[in-house]
């Protein structure tokens, strides 16, 4: 059989952000998938020797636009530990608010991309209307759409009053019932169904092996989210993580779907339980000594290793990602698909480049 | 006649490449943002496309670094003429935060060059819209080549 070899990407329609992946395909079989990355390289965990561990915050907020807020909970709660700062219960809470809203907010963008990348352009439209609200609660509680910047080591800059409070879970009913109405067509169209199920398939125990992280893991059925370990005020919010045992694109995509309304679900709980008090605790001296903290991102498990020496700037920062962590499986979905399905199936994993390669 | 048709229908509807040259994604799901129902630049017949060939306008998000240095030219190099350039973000502007990174070069005007520059970071989706405006200009007083 006659092999060829297509190169995809860097710039591809479908994908927003470059990656190169070069397919060996048998007629239109792939047979093998390599990729390549260095793109969006910027070499940004190096700045840590420029800036000072405050002024860090700014600059991992911006290893990813969609997801900014948890990178920034993920360094601000490393330093904290390092510091043995206490932080206030409210901020924690707060924390939890506007991180579950980056997820809302991330999940409808996928989830609008890839209805696009099957070409249901009028889905992708619906997804992205219904996210302009999130986007509208994030720039009226904190002045900013994407990098909303609120963490600072000790807690968080803003507060929300009893009227925003008030605004938002009105808002929130709002998009709850706007994502509802469109679950029958995300989960039981027939053309969707014919593009997802069965497409990408990768099993429990595959996922396990290859390190799989997030809605990638949990689509195989492997109930993993490391929002159980309680970080911020997770622990005394009641949740679960959400699970299907499929293994192939459309079991991905029910994971994103029901994560979004799960989301909402511990945001109104969060609003409810919110305690008064301080939202910032006051930071004096410098961090000293070594720490690992993960938190859950919208696309899996984020890593932080932080090492200290009692300077204003940090010895070594060390990001991982949990699209580094999902490329193995990536390459391993491929292989005996369609190259028609390529676009699909490279999407269900959520790939966000812009972490992944900093 | 015929020259005073295209231009007038170029600028009627503009088509729009996007390239993330590294940008963090603020800037990208920005992009995305215009054209989606809220903001709906394609009313003006604003269409992202994917084919460069295809394309009169440019937008270029995040700083530009070693190695998609030479996709950018590329990129450029594709487009039919008049073609307008817009940069979008303080990093496609200046590298922004990242300016002294290693691995970045700096603006996207060190590569080829920019017609408008749009900041912000993210820049907001109106700023982004009023930036493809702008570029339009650039298009109306843009000569056509002698033989079409």
């Amino acid at each position: 059989m006659f092999k060829t070899v297509i190169p995809f990407g860097p710039q591809h329609p479908v994908l927003p952000e470059p990656i190169h992946l070069k397919l060996t395909v048998e007629d239109e079989r792939i047979t093998e998938a390599i990729p390549s990355l260095g793109f969006v390289h910027r070499g940004l965990e190096r700045l840590a020797d420029l800036r000072d561990f405050h002024q860090m915050i700014q600059v991992v907020e911006r290893v990813c636009g969609i997801c900014s807020m948890i990178h920034a909970v993920c360094y601000c709660q490393g330093i904290e530990e390092l510091m043995a700062v206490e932080v206030p219960p409210r901020a924690k809470f707060l924390r939890v608010i506007w991180s579950e809203l980056h997820r809302i907010h991330s999940h409808l963008l996928w989830l609008g991309l890839f209805a696009d990348s099957f070409g249901f352009e009028s889905l992708f439209m619906q997804f992205w209307r219904i996210r302009e609200k999130i986007m509208d609660i994030n720039e009226a509680t904190t002045g900013n759409r994407v990098i909303i910047s609120v963490n600072v080591v000790g807690g968080v800059r803003r507060d929300l009053s009893h009227a925003q409070i008030k605004w938002v879970l009105s808002e929130l009913q709002m998009i709850e019932q706007d994502i509802k109405r469109l679950e029958n067509t995300m989960l039981s169209d027939y053309t969707i169904k014919k593009r997802t199920v069965g497409k990408g398939l990768l099993t429990a125990p595959q996922a396990s092996e290859l390190g799989a992280v997030g809605p990638t893991l949990r689509g195989s059925g492997v109930a993993q989210d490391i929002r159980q370990t309680g970080y911020a005020a997770y622990g005394e919010l009641d949740f679960e993580p959400v699970v299907e045992t499929d293994g192939d694109c459309y079991a991905r995509c029910k994971v994103r779907f029901r994560e979004t309304l799960a989301s909402i679900d511990l945001i109104l709980q969060a609003i409810a339980n919110l305690p008064a008090g301080e939202t910032r605790q006051k930071v004096k001296g410098r961090p000293e000594g070594e720490t690992v903290t993960r938190v859950e991102q919208p696309r899996g498990e984020l890593l932080y290793y932080i090492k200290a020496n009692g300077n204003k700037n940090l010895e070594r920062l060390r990001i991982r990602t949990p699209t580094f962590a999902n490329i193995p499986a990536l390459l391993t979905m491929l292989p005996g698909m369609w190259l028609s399905d390529v676009p699909v199936i490279v999407l269900s994993i959520d790939p966000c480049i812009s972490c992944t390669e900093r | 006649m015929l020259k005073n048709l295209i231009q007038k229908s170029r600028i009627k509807s503009p088509w729009l490449l996007h390239y993330d040259c590294s940008s963090c994604n603020g800037c990208d799901i920005e992009v995305l943002a215009c054209l989606t129902p809220v903001y709906d630049i394609e009313r003006f017949g604003i269409i992202n496309v994917g084919n460069p060939k295809h394309a009169d306008i440019l937008l270029v998000t995040g700083t530009v670094n070693q190695r998609n240095k030479k996709v950018l030219v590329n990129l450029f190099d594709q487009m039919p003429h008049p073609k307008a350039v817009i940069a979008i973000g303080s990093c496609a502007l200046s590298g922004g935060i990242f300016r002294e990174a290693y691995n970045v070069v700096g603006g996207v005007d060190k590569v080829i060059p920019v017609d408008v520059y749009v900041p912000g970071c993210p820049a907001k989706p109106e700023a982004i819209i009023d930036g493809v405006v702008l570029g339009l200009e650039k298009l109306k007083t843009a000569s056509l080549p002698a033989r079409l």
